[in-house]
């Protein structure tokens, strides 16, 4: 596979690559640069030179997981750029090829499909309260375990209907819905992405130690979710 | 930039925001930590200003916080927003009204992406007619509910019993405002006031009698960045930027913070705790944090709505010194009560919300 090619299919790569002139401005402004050792200026460069070896190291490389797809380069460009949208289209390459796996932050996509993309197909929302368990969000204070362990009565308070039939927020969506989301699921290839995120993760897994067990993976569900080698930020 | 300066930016990027009849979709990330405000926008849309706004129970998640951390591909989510568009189009609206500035974006996104590259919207119309059986019209008006408020906001200054004004010295309070990033940062047009120096949220802090906070990192991300907060060991980066924020704005006193965003609000409000409690740092006044509200709770306590029938206690830093310096009145000992007063525990607060 030619993996610029295979980048050129993709609209997001489309749009988000014009003619880079290495002026720097999207890594002034972007906030993943200040974080981490990252450079958006430099994404545009490795694509821009349709470099296949170089091309591949990015695809296997914890780089393309930095950036927050906050688009602030989209609006600073003077080239009408877009770092983040070149981003997008990488990371769908990478995780269709497997080489998510090769990295640290690569490999957080399994828990991330294993929560957000399950709720999305399963329940018909991205989040829920019940993710919220305070062990794994000590961010959300006190209030948020008050609110995780008095769900029903705070949201109740609030006007939310949760787990209620009909409209309003935290709505149970019918069943119904749910199936249609399932079909456009298997029909547009978002099962094909999250089951190559589930297969090659598994592999991975399986390298690392990590047994299926009972629990498909939680070991290393976990392992991922937590994991942070302190080699990412910028020194 | 200069206040002329300004004025010359937003009347190059003003948008049309329809007058009625909207076809509401919600947000996921505000549905779990402000459901209240979600509640208030129809509130203030039905019973304030007498306005039509449909919500479906059938219609999902856009899926945007999936999409925008790469678990979703792109054509899964066009289809998906097109199933939002074609039950907008089955219940007889045109306009779609958007509490969610990721699906906002999403929307405006894909909507561009059919006119640029008609083939995807070919395929998406199969996709969806193959899955659901459904047809659909794209909307004629895409408006975030934040720019109905906006458009309306003279009305809710004409309705209200309280200004943003500090009731003891009757000075203006000092808002900072907070955009989301999608709401233009990828469309300048889109957003009322462009990207640079969006007027969305600043036009109501004025028309209520604020004052807005112009400081240096006005515009930067609050840190969200999808994958960089869902996972725990991503973190640092989401605070790292939130503290940005805060240590920029901290020298002007900042009386409350505003956002027109799901997460943002969210974050600005739990890392001022976060940092607390790591470094003992406070950025609000008399070692208290900034408090912060979304647009609706706003927009709620100018027209004088009990600010816990709104949710403000589902916020980690208190927000009673902006409601003391309004002089709204409020009972305390219900902050944390659920439904008709009924006892459910509260939490044991501590740093900002002590």
């Amino acid at each position: 596979m030619e993996l610029y090619e295979e980048l050129s299919t993709d609209i997001r790569f489309i749009e988000g690559l014009n003619s880079c002139m290495n002026c720097g401005i999207c890594t002034a402004i972007c906030p993943a640069a200040e974080f981490y050792d990252y450079d958006p200026r430099l994404i545009a460069t490795i694509v821009h030179s349709k470099d296949e070896k170089r091309i591949e190291e990015l695809l296997k490389s914890d780089v393309i997981w930095y950036c927050g797809e906050c688009m602030s380069c989209k609006t600073r460009c003077p080239r009408g750029n877009t770092v983040g949208l070149i981003i997008m289209a990488l990371r769908s390459l990478s995780q269709e090829l497997g080489y998510f796996t090769e990295s640290e932050k690569g490999r957080q996509q399994l828990a991330i499909k294993r929560v957000i993309g399950e709720n999305i197909v399963y329940k018909g929302y991205c989040v829920l309260p019940e993710n919220l368990v305070p062990e794994m969000h000590p961010e959300q204070g006190p209030v948020g375990e008050w609110i995780f362990q008095n769900k029903k009565e705070v949201y109740k308070r609030v006007g939310a209907n949760y787990n209620g039939d009909g409209t309003g927020a935290l709505r149970k969506i019918p069943q119904e819905s749910l199936d249609e989301i399932y079909r456009i699921f298997e029909i547009t290839g978002g099962f094909d992405r999250l089951d190559k995120i589930e297969h090659f993760s598994k592999i991975k897994a399986e390298s690392m130690g990590f047994t299926e067990g009972r629990d498909d993976y939680s070991d290393y569900i976990s392992h991922i979710f937590t994991t942070n080698n302190g080699k990412h930020n910028r020194q | 930039m200069k206040q002329e300066g300004k004025i010359k930016v937003w009347q190059d990027y003003q948008k049309e925001i329809a007058d009625d009849h909207y076809f509401y979709v919600r947000s996921c990330i505000r549905q779990n930590f402000f459901p209240g405000s979600e509640q208030t926008f129809l509130k203030i849309l039905r019973s304030e200003l007498h306005k039509d706004i449909y919500e479906n129970p059938h219609h999902t998640s856009c899926s945007g916080i999936g999409y925008h951390s790469d678990i979703v591909p792109f054509g899964t989510i066009q289809t998906i927003v097109a199933r939002q568009f074609a039950l907008m189009t089955e219940a007889g609206y045109q306009n779609i009204a958007v509490s969610c500035i990721t699906s906002f974006g999403i929307y405006n996104e894909i909507i561009e992406t059919w006119k640029e590259f008609p083939a995807e919207l070919d395929k998406t119309r199969e996709y969806l007619k193959r899955s659901t059986g459904r047809t659909f019209e794209i909307p004629q008006n895409v408006a975030h509910a934040s720019d109905i408020v906006y458009k309306f906001r003279q009305q809710i200054a004409e309705l209200g019993h309280n200004r943003l004004i500090n009731h003891k010295t009757g000075k203006p309070l000092k808002i900072v405002e907070h955009i989301g990033c999608h709401y233009s940062k990828m469309f300048p047009s889109k957003g009322i006031g462009g990207a640079e120096f969006p007027h969305v949220l600043a036009g109501m802090i004025e028309a209520w009698g604020g004052e807005v906070i112009d400081y240096p990192e006005r515009r930067h991300c609050c840190g969200f960045g999808f994958r960089q907060y869902l996972i725990m060991s991503n973190r640092g980066y989401s605070i790292s930027n939130s503290r940005k924020k805060f240590e920029s704005m901290e020298p002007y006193q900042p009386d409350a913070i505003v956002s027109n965003c799901p997460g943002c609000p969210m974050f600005l409000d739990r890392w001022q705790y976060v940092i607390e409690e790591m470094e003992g740092k406070t950025y609000g006044q008399n070692g208290q944090g900034i408090p912060v509200m979304t647009y609706e709770e706003m927009a709620g306590l100018v027209l004088g709505y009990d600010p816990w029938d709104m949710g403000m206690q589902m916020h980690q830093t208190n927000v009673e010194p902006l409601l003391d310096k309004m002089g709204i009145q409020y009972n305390p000992d219900l902050k944390y009560a659920g439904k008709d007063g009924k006892t459910i525990g509260s939490p044991v607060m501590v740093g900002c919300g002590g």
